[in-house]
């Protein structure tokens, strides 16, 4: 395969691959304890996201927001059978480690905690965890796939409650790869060039219309709705992050955000699910928010 | 001849690019009606807690049971066979209880144990590419059940009148030989009792 990079072995690569496959079609919930977890999974969550804030409140309270406490991590780990994966800031290879150590099933690398490199993202190629890393477009997400990540999601805007972030980013990657499969070879090099992304991912992707590697949402989603909109967008499966636990009924929600998931193109499945929902949590007007404090431009 | 599958989550995509490459018609499956004439129906690798949800919610375990009544072919990978097993454990959860085994999830560690292996296989002359992921094992089958291949000293690939159940997955290879067993099991159902099903 051709994204599996001059340093990762193939079938350590086709595992990892393999992983994100399963997941497909699910939804990925964030979760900051062990009660949380097993809410999620009850719930129907394919996997949960272990953290230490919820983007909402990392939002909130500021600081520097770091990888979760491993006793926190071991308890959700031992408390649901689903898979487990934790966030490490951008660049932190050593934090990787550690979860790699604890054996998380997935590793986020994520611009929802505070990056710990500017520069550089981790050389997911070294792991043998697969990472999943966020994406604003395109060539970013090639840019981290060519890396060694796994799984792609878009970035949204986490700890909003706004899916318009979240949109932006799937149809960004949408549109640039249909528009890869519809050029001359001798117009990828150009493009490759301009998308900052390697020219054999690219050839790859204007050969296949798809990304190599499964293409997941995230960052902002909060109902039933907004999960079905990127899947109809393009989303492979959905992360909820302050969605569920940030709103008035978690139990309630987060199975009708599961529902929606699946049944993404019923609309009548999907009334079903906005029946019996109580508050969403509170939104956020992007343009609202001060430049400094959006999370979807950290990491490059 | 058209083969429905499961698609409420997991790799039902990688299932239906197989078949596709072997010439066959699939239906998604997100609802009971989706069954209503196919001849077989996969149960793709996913999570089983999420999928049992579904089934069991949604009137989907019934209309899979009634189709395998009707002669109809089923074939689990990974979370499809835990699934279709009479008993789950590790820890124990319900199942359709159409394959007599007994499947202990997550039997082989988490994602790090997660790999990519090779096995002799009933019908096949060279070695067969098994990929574990999050693997479920297989501790007991029934003396109805045939073992079609091992690994590390368990079934992994078994079969029972017209269910197949395989532990790894084959669909995220480019070995077609298990669904095309598959495919033959789909296809020797007697045309009457297609018939009457469908109708």
């Amino acid at each position: 395969m051709t994204a599996q990079g001059a340093s990762g072995n193939a079938n350590d690569w086709r595992v990892k691959v393999g992983l994100a496959e399963m997941l497909k079609g699910g939804v990925i919930m964030d979760v900051t304890n062990a009660k949380q977890a097993e809410i999620a999974e009850k719930a129907g969550a394919c996997a949960v996201m272990a953290l230490e804030r919820v983007p909402s409140d990392i939002r909130k309270e500021g600081g520097v927001a770091r990888m979760a406490s491993v006793k926190v991590i071991r308890e959700i780990m031992a408390t649901v059978t689903i898979p487990v994966m934790a966030k490490v800031r951008i660049g932190h290879l050593a934090e990787a480690e550690v979860l790699q150590a604890l054996e998380v099933d997935f590793i986020d690398e994520s611009e929802v905690l505070t990056p710990a490199d500017e520069e550089n993202h981790i050389w997911k190629h070294d792991f043998r965890i697969p990472f999943v890393c966020g994406a604003r477009n395109l060539g970013e997400a090639l840019r981290r796939i060519a890396e060694g990540a796994a799984m792609i999601r878009t970035k949204g805007e986490a700890g909003s409650g706004n899916v318009v972030e979240a949109v932006r980013h799937m149809r960004t990657i949408v549109s640039q790869m249909r528009k890869l499969t519809t050029m001359r070879d001798d117009e990828l090099m150009k493009e490759a060039k301009e998308l900052g992304a390697p020219l054999d991912l690219i050839r790859q992707v204007a050969r296949t219309g798809k990304l190599p590697v499964p293409n997941f949402s995230a960052g902002g989603i909060a109902t039933p709705a907004d999960a079905a909109l990127v899947r109809r967008l393009g989303a492979e499966a959905v992360f909820v992050g302050s969605g569920i636990f940030k709103s008035s009924d978690p139990e309630v929600r987060a199975k009708a955000v599961v529902k929606a998931t699946t049944h993404f193109e019923d609309a009548k499945a999907i009334l079903e699910a906005h029946e019996e929902l109580g508050e969403a949590m509170p939104g956020l007007d992007i343009r609202q928010i001060d430049e400094k404090d959006l999370l979807q431009t950290r990491g490059w | 001849m058209k083969i429905g599958i499961l698609a409420v989550q997991g790799d039902f995509e990688a299932h239906a690019a197989m078949l596709a490459r072997l010439g066959v018609a699939t239906a998604l499956v997100r609802t009971p009606a989706d069954l209503d004439g196919c001849d077989g129906l996969i149960l793709p690798g996913g999570e089983s807690t999420t999928q049992l949800q579904f089934l069991e919610e949604e009137g989907l375990a019934e209309r899979i049971r009634r189709f395998a009544a009707e002669g109809g072919a089923l074939f689990g990978t990974c979370a499809g066979t835990i699934l279709l097993a009479r008993e789950v454990q590790n820890p124990a959860q319900s199942s359709l209880g159409l394959l007599d085994a007994t499947v202990l999830r997550n039997a082989y560690g988490r994602q790090i144990a997660s790999a990519v292996v090779s096995g002799a296989c009933q019908g096949k002359s060279g070695p067969l590419e098994m990929v574990f992921i999050r693997g479920p094992v297989i501790e007991r089958v029934g003396a109805g059940v045939e073992v079609l291949a091992e690994y590390a000293g368990k079934p992994v690939l078994a079969r029972q009148g017209r269910i197949l159940a395989a532990t790894f997955h084959p669909e995220l290879t480019a070995d077609t030989t298990v669904h095309e067993l598959f495919l033959q099991l789909a296809a020797s159902r007697e045309p009457a009792a297609a018939a009457a099903a469908n109708q």
